[in-house]
Order: structure tokens, then sequence, then C-alpha cells
């Protein structure tokens, strides 16, 4: 009989036969036509190069001052100008880089384990452990973000932590503040998903609930945690810059692109070193810019409307 | 078409061996909720009081248009849904009343084959790791010996081996239908529930399915409850017919005596609904006026009054009793 | 013999896609005559949906594109017709109805609205001239208290019901042609069964040709004249109703006919045709069915077999068992 649908669907369907692809495949396939996600793609591993391999060829370190070049422009000894206390921007703006991303990327990865296993086990469980896990994601909800993480690296400075162990803090704040939106995600996902005739299979062959969620549910998940993992690190790198350039988040000598912004808050520098903060907020803008641009094309690549039954 | 028709011959009498399955006054209501509160404001009938018994190697039928519970009691006696009322027992088991854990077990002896190939399968999962995980996760056989006990089973429902490593995407309906079944198959299963098996299929590759279905019977002593709207498909495959309406079985009987004597007016216009095809039959066929009832809201008396051209008052008013005609042949209607 | 009103002459639609072109209606040549029932029967992907569609020049391009021969209406040739004159034909002169009738009506204008549209779009009526015509039509459908659907959703109505009001709309204009896309396939039988007799009904009353998809050879039995069977997007064989299921040529229509369990015609197995529908790219210049064809010769594997008349004047088959070449081998 007919599978429903107009003439060119059912073409569709038809041809779906004749490929011998995996759903991954497909998806990586449809990315790759994406020119827009294809640039963003390069400019971030561009970055990401630049900022963990880059400063082994800087022939400076890290905080080595230097009284007597503070504060020159851009020239072929200081490609980037030092600041105020002669050191090379160029290779603060890469070191910043690698902490800017990792913590980007850890917190990312903290809000999606917690965001996914919540999630899931509120949409599989459902009763009691849904309406608990919503409620804690309602209140987190309701917190008020920034003046919490405010409040929070107040703390921090009042605890007096070591500057080098402040971002490990940083990172589980982060995380754990931003696992509510993707839990809420998988959960509607799965609470779709567990309706299909193919879960109704997996309860007639009787398998364990652990199968059940890691091997069928979660990985028809991926595609949409994979979006919002992306997008989490370009709002995470942004929530890390906006707290350093507070003060709260990554303090002073560990540089971040945050904490280097904070240069513009001085009238001088802002005034007549452009060179001190430009280069850390244009490298926040392309990051986080290249980041989305991936995102949307993996939301494209990936959308669960398109995606093979 | 001169094929070899075998029209009153039976087909072998399965029918006659211990009971493996009954069912005693099921009954599946779905709640109706409504209002601000979700408050629960009526109940749609799916199955309301249904009995029968499926014995060991028998194939059982179940017809009936949309909306009549058929594939509610599949679901319901596989415990995929939970009972409202009434009794269920498999080898002499009550099954609603197992643990978790005992059901688990029991699963392997009792499998289901879905109407949508499409849906039935995690898009996601490979075929080979589709049809054997089920082995893994019972324990059944060691992880080293499901490849070879998957290839077995597929070889066995006519698919090769080079298709284990493939996504179901790739396959097409018919063959998504197979590996459903080899799904099923692979635990040795007593007995398969089969919810429209064939009713997402073309015709031609219907048949290879219904043939399928049958050589396994044989081969391997399954018993089948088939469900299914097609009465000519049930006729070939079934030993003994159910005919449901709105939740409530209308009758029931061996197949030969069913189709060669319908007693029930439902049953009767069904048969004559089907078109034939042969264009030189002109048969001056039953047409039911209006639509089927819904079941949240189903007319008193006997449910199919709305439609029947023999109702009269009382059918309004009782409910006809189901009764035993002989011939194991059961109906309720006031006037058969 | 009536006239003919639409005749398709080596129809091209090809979709292009990733994985190659596929030719979803290759070569089919065809006609309707007034007044009469054509059934297209085939399996899914045939091509027989895309048939209608070319017709209705409803395919979506891209990928769709009709690259070749000539859809004749009434001696017209609807390729050439503009936009603007084939929205005119569209609804007035030809009709469709489809599968789903769910699908089919907008859920948010009530049933008045949208059958007294075309009313007023094609015919230019008023509203009230629109409205009593619109009753009227749905009386014809055979639904009671017409008034009161008139004011109704699309929700409120079962699919039968559903089912009659897409017919009732497709009438409104008095069609010389009425498409039905699979019109009872997502119905139940004892509604199907209502539905077909409403549309013989229609037929013999409005004389309206009816140009019929469907994959049922019983519907096929019931409802049609003259069939044509497609298979991969080519008619293989073509004939009235009676001479068709006498005497099937094609060793396709014959497996089709014995492939279906008939009621009170058990058989101790049902015939089954082997393999699959074959993959609709770039499907070779031969006959499409060879592989799954137990009387395939050589022949059939490298050339494709011509649409010819064998016995009788209107029966035309595509097979080389009924060719010299064929023959001599």
């Amino acid at each position: 009989m007919e599978q429903p649908g107009n003439p060119t669907e059912q073409l569709q369907e038809q041809l779906k036969i004749v490929k011998a692809e995996s759903p991954w495949r497909i998806a990586i396939r449809r990315f790759a036509k994406n020119r827009l996600a294809l640039i963003g793609l390069i400019i971030l591993v561009i970055m990401f190069l630049l900022c963990f391999i880059g400063p082994l060829f800087s022939p400076y370190t890290l905080n080595q001052t230097n009284v007597g070049n503070k504060n020159q422009a851009p020239n072929a000894q200081y490609w980037l100008g030092t600041d105020k206390l002669g050191r090379d921007i160029m290779l603060r703006v890469m070191l910043a880089g690698r902490i800017s991303l990792t913590v980007g990327l850890v917190a990312t990865a903290i809000s999606v384990v917690i965001g996914a296993v919540l999630g899931a086990v509120a949409g599989f469980y459902r009763k009691y452990a849904d309406t608990i896990i919503m409620r804690i994601a309602d209140i987190f909800l309701a917190l008020p973000t920034l003046p919490i993480l405010i409040t929070l690296g107040a703390i921090l400075s009042d605890l007096k932590i070591d500057p080098g162990k402040r971002i490990y803090f940083l990172m589980l704040i982060i995380g754990l503040l931003g696992w509510v939106g993707l839990a809420r995600l998988v959960r509607s996902q799965i609470l779709t998903l567990r309706e299909q005739e193919f879960m109704q299979a997996t309860e007639a062959l009787g398998l364990r609930d652990g199968r059940k969620i890691f091997r069928h549910l979660m990985p028809n998940t991926i595609p949409i945690i994979i979006v919002s993992a992306t997008l989490g690190v370009a709002g995470a790198i942004l929530t890390e810059s906006a707290l350093s350039f507070l003060g709260l988040g990554v303090v002073p000598p560990t540089p971040s692109w945050g904490n280097m912004i904070t240069a513009a808050n001085s009238l001088i520098d802002f005034r007549k070193r452009p060179w001190t903060w430009i280069p850390p907020g244009m490298c926040i803008l392309i990051t986080v810019t290249a980041i989305n641009l991936i995102g949307d094309g993996l939301r494209d690549a990936l959308d669960p409307k398109m995606k093979s039954r | 078409m001169s094929e070899s028709v075998v029209t009153t011959e039976k087909k072998p009498q399965a029918g006659k061996g211990e009971p493996l399955l009954q069912v005693e006054n099921l009954k599946k209501y779905f709640p109706i909720t409504g209002g601000v509160f979700q408050r629960r404001v009526g109940d749609v009938k799916a199955v309301d009081g249904v009995s029968f018994t499926i014995n060991r190697g028998e194939s059982f039928g179940l017809v009936g248009e949309s909306g009549c519970g058929k594939s509610t009691i599949g679901r319901t006696l596989l415990r995929l849904n939970d009972k409202t009322d009434g009794k269920v027992t498999f080898n002499g088991q009550d099954l609603h009343s197992l643990s978790k854990s005992e059901m688990r077990d029991m699963r392997t002896k009792m499998q289901i084959v879905f109407q949508d190939p499409f849906s039935s399968l995690n898009p996601r999962i490979k075929v080979g790791e589709a049809i054997g995980e089920a082995l893994v996760d019972h324990g059944l056989v060691s992880r080293r010996d499901v490849k070879q006990r998957v290839i077995e089973t597929m070889k066995i429902c006519g698919l090769a081996e080079y298709h284990y490593d493939r996504f179901p995407h790739e396959f097409s309906g018919g063959q998504r239908q197979r590996i459903g079944i080899a799904r099923a198959l692979i635990m040795n299963p007593e007995f398969i529930v089969a919810d429209e098996p064939v009713s997402a299929l073309d015709v031609s590759i219907q048949a290879q399915i219904i043939n399928l279905m049958s050589d396994l019977q044989s081969e391997k002593q399954l018993t089948y409850l088939f469900i299914s709207h097609d009465l000519s498909v049930v006729e070939h495959l079934c030993n003994r017919v159910g005919v449901m309406y709105l939740g409530t079985m209308m009758e029931m009987a061996p197949t030969d005596e069913l189709f060669s004597n319908p007693l029930h007016p439902y049953t009767k216009a069904l048969m004559s609904a089907i078109p034939v095809p042969d264009p030189t039959v002109k048969r001056e066929r039953i047409v039911l006026q209006g639509d089927i009832p819904s079941p949240a809201n189903p007319p008193s008396g006997c449910k199919f009054h709305t439609r029947c051209p023999m109702a009269s008052d009382i059918c309004k008013q009782q409910v006809p009793e189901y009764r035993d005609m002989g011939n194991e042949h059961f109906v309720a209607c006031h006037f058969a | 013999m009536a006239k003919e009103l639409v005749e398709f002459r080596n129809l091209e639609t090809h979709f292009s896609t990733s994985a190659g072109t596929v030719k979803a209606v290759n070569d089919v040549s065809f006609s309707i005559r007034e007044g009469e029932t054509l059934c297209i029967v085939g399996e899914s992907g045939c091509g027989k949906s895309v048939t209608a569609m070319s017709l209705m020049q409803l395919i979506e391009s891209p990928p769709g594109k009709i690259v070749g021969g000539e859809i004749l209406f009434e001696g017209k040739d609807l390729l050439k017709l503009n936009k603007k004159e084939m929205s005119r034909l569209r609804g007035k002169e030809i009709a469709m109805i489809f599968q789903e009738p769910m699908s089919s009506l907008n859920p948010v204008f009530t049933i008045g609205k949208q059958i007294t549209e075309p009313l007023l779009y094609h015919l230019n009526m008023s509203q009230k001239e629109a409205k009593a015509r619109a009753i009227e039509l749905i009386t014809m459908v055979g639904i009671p208290r017409p008034e009161k659907i008139f004011d109704s959703y699309p929700h409120e109505l079962s699919g039968g019901m559903r089912q009659r009001i897409m017919i009732a709309i497709a009438l409104c204009c008095d069609p010389k042609l009425l498409i039905a896309d699979e019109p009872t396939t997502a119905l139940d039988v004892t509604i199907q069964a209502q539905i077909l007799d409403l549309m013989r009904d229609i037929k013999s009353k409005m004389n309206t040709a009816i140009m019929m998809i469907t994959h049922d050879l019983g519907v096929v039995a019931e409802m049609a004249d003259f069939v044509v069977v497609m298979y991969a997007g080519k008619v293989i064989e073509e004939a009235p109703v009676l001479e068709l299921f006498k005497d099937p040529q094609h060793p396709y229509t014959q497996g089709l006919l014995k492939a279906k369990p008939v009621l009170s015609q058990r058989k101790e197995r049902l015939y089954s045709i082997p393999g699959q529908v074959p993959n609709p790219v770039d499907l070779g210049d031969n006959c499409h069915f060879h592989d799954r064809c137990e009387f395939c010769m050589e022949i059939c594997k490298t050339k494709k077999p011509p649409l010819r008349t064998h016995a009788d004047a209107k029966h035309k088959t595509a097979c080389w068992l009924y060719e010299e070449e064929g023959k001599a081998q």
C-alpha cells in the first residue's frame, strides 16, 4: 500500500532505500554543503590552533614584564604591542584564549552531562522523577543568573582562592547553572520518542531500562544535544568573559579574554591604546560567531524533521 | 484463476491442542481528561469485556474496523498496556499479576510483530544489533555466539548476511517487516501477536510475508494472534476468527464455519464490503449506513444497532447475550 | 465509442536526486474517454500518483520536472498552458480528491467556506447562490443535515464524511474529469463500500470521467471500465476491465492477481512475486520486471519491450513473451 504523502515524498522515501549511509554520514554530508557553517568551523579550528599551539612559538613568557617596553604600539618585535607592564599582548591573547575556550568547553560538558541525564530520567520514568527534576529545573530557571554569578564570584574572592584554581570553580558554577535548557529539550524529546513503536518493541522484548535509555533513547536525542551544546559553548565563553570583565571570574595575573578587556575601563587605554583591548574583544566576537555558525549548520544538518524515519 | 483453490477443505486442525492463552472478560478503558485540572471526564472503552482462548499451535484471527479495540487487545495481553479489568492467563499463569522481573522473563515466550515497519525499528540501530540485542540483554546467548544466531535467524526470515551491518532506512517496507519478524523470532517464542503485519505493504510483498509467517508457524509450532482489518488475509492464515466491533466480540468461530455460515449481520456486512477482484461478479452488497460510533460514547444495547439492517427495539435496549451456537460458533445477536 | 477526453502521449516526468535521475514516469501513453472510469493500478513507487500529478501540473519543481511528452485535454496540450490558464482549469474542468481527507481540508475554515470557495472563484457566483449550491452538493454526496455540516469544521467529521466533503468540493464546478488518488485507502472497508457506491452513483448521474489510482485489484474490478497497470514508471499492460481479469497477459499482472488472498477462495499457499520493486534510480533500457519474472529471457534483460496489441484490439501488453523476437528464443 501507499505510504501517505505526496509523490515527491514517496519517492524520497524510496530513494532512502538506495543510499547505503548511516544517519550520521548523511548529517555530515549535509553539514559539508553548508558554506557558512564550514567557514565557522575553519575559523574555530584556526582559533584553537592559535591558542593551544601558538604560544609555543612565542619568544616571550606569560608574566615576563619589561617595563622599558611598556605601552608600545604594535611593531615588528611586539606584533600586537605591549601592555602597561610591558607584557606581549599577542602571547597574552593566545593564552587567554586557552583559558576562555577551556572554561567554555568544560562548563558546557558539565551542563550537558547533567542536563542530558536528568532530562532522560525525567522523560523516561515520568511521574515522581519527572515532577521533582522539573521543579528543580524551574527553580534554577527562576534564579537570576548574573546576580548569582556576581555573588558567587565575590564569595570566591572573599575565600582568597588561588587564582590558578579559581577557574575550576568558575567552570563548575557556569556548568551547574546551564543545564536546565538542555534537560527540558531532552525530556520533551524522550517523551515523544517513548511513544514510538520501536520503544514499544523494546518493552515487548523485555529489554532492561538502562539499555532502553542509553542505547535506544539517547542516541536519538544526540542531535539536539550536539546543537544545544555547541551553542552552549558560545554562551559559556560569553558568561566567563562578562564575569572576568567584572573582575569576578578569572582574575589577573591569569589572562582571559574577559579580564583583558578590562583595560578599556581605563580612559587612557581606551582612547590611546586600542591594541590593549581590541584583540581580546575581537577574539570573543570571532569565536562566538564561528561557534554560532557551526551550531546553526549542525541544527540544519541534524534537523529532526528531516531525520530519516 | 485456475489455481488449486481449496474452498471447503480445512487447514490442518491445530485448534485441538491445549489452551495456551486465555483471555477472560478483558476490559481496557482509556481515560478522557478534560477541563483545566485534567480531571477524568469519561472513558474510551477500547476493549469492553472480551473473552477468548487460543490453543497451542493455532492461529487466532481478530478482525474489525478501526476503533474496534483489536490492537488494544494485542497490546494489553502482552502487558504493553495495563488492563482495566479481567484476566489474561498464559501457560497457566496470570500475566497481570506477575512481578516486573517475572514478566521480563515471560517476554521471551511471547512476542509481537508491529504494523508499521518504519516506526517499529529504531533508525539509529543497525539491523544485526536490533535483532540480537534482546538475546544478549536476557543473557540467553553469550556475546560471542550472538552474531551467529542473528545471521541464522535472518536467513530463516529471508534476509541476507550482508544486511547485518545496515541501518533500517536502507530497507524497503517488506524487508523491514522481515527484520521485525526476525527480532520476534530469535527468542524462540511460543506465542506471537501479529498486529496488522501486512497492511502497510504492497500486494506482492504481502503475499511474501504471509507465506513466511505460515512457514514459520509450521516449522516452529508457533501460536499466532493475528490482528487485521482484512478478512481475506485472516481467512487465509487463521484457524479461528473473532469479529470485533466497538470493543466487543460480535462473533467467533472456526474459520471455515465463520465464512461459510456467518451469523452476525456485522460479519455479513464486512464480508460483502470487501471488493472482489473479479469484474464478472456483481453481487448485491450490504452497504452499512452511517459511521462507526465513537468508542467514548458507544450506543446502548447492541453496539451495532445504529448501523444494523436488522435492528429492532430490543437491540436498542438489551445487550445481546454472547451465545454458543454449536460447532464452536459463538455470536452476540438477538436474531442469530 | 466515446470521445477521448485526456490523452497522455509519451509523458516523461523525472526527479533529480542526489543519487541520480529517477524516471518516475517513463514514456507513458494512454487515454481516458469521456464518461469512463479508468483505473491505474500498481504498487507504491510505480509512478501512478506522479502521472496524475503531472496531469494536474502539481509536480514540485525542483526536484521534479516534466521533461517530455504531451498531455492533451480535449485536444489542448496542458503542458503548453501558462500558470493562470492551468489554474482556471484545475478545479473547474479537472478536479482531484486525495487519499488523506484530513490533510486535504484546511482545519481552520468551515466546510461551507471550503465548498463555496471554488464556486466563487471559478463560477463567479454570489455568496447566496454559492451557499445554496453547496448545500445541494452536500446532500448529493449523501450527508444528512447539510445545513449543520455547512457550518462545522473538518475535525468534527469522521474520515468517511470528510472524504464525502472532498468529493462534494471536487464536483462543485461539474468537472469533466475527476482524479481520485487512492480515495478509500485510509478508510475502513464498510466506509470504503459507501464511498465507492457514491462514486459510481456520481459517475452515472453526472457522466464525469474518473481517473482512479489504486493498489487494490478488488476496487479496480468494481469500479473500472478500463485498466492501466504500471510498474516502475512504465505502463506494462492496459485493457478493458473484463478482458484484463479474464486474460491477464503480463507476468506481473498475473502475479498481482494471484498474490491477493480472495475471500472464500482459500489456497494452501499464496502465490508471491519474488524480490522487490527495483531501485528507481538509473533504470536501464530493458524490461524493469525482468529480475522478478519467472519467464525472464535474455532479451528481457537488454531490450525494453514495446507496448503493443496482441490479441484483443484494446488490450496492449509490453512483454517479450508475446513478441516475435521473444518467441524465437
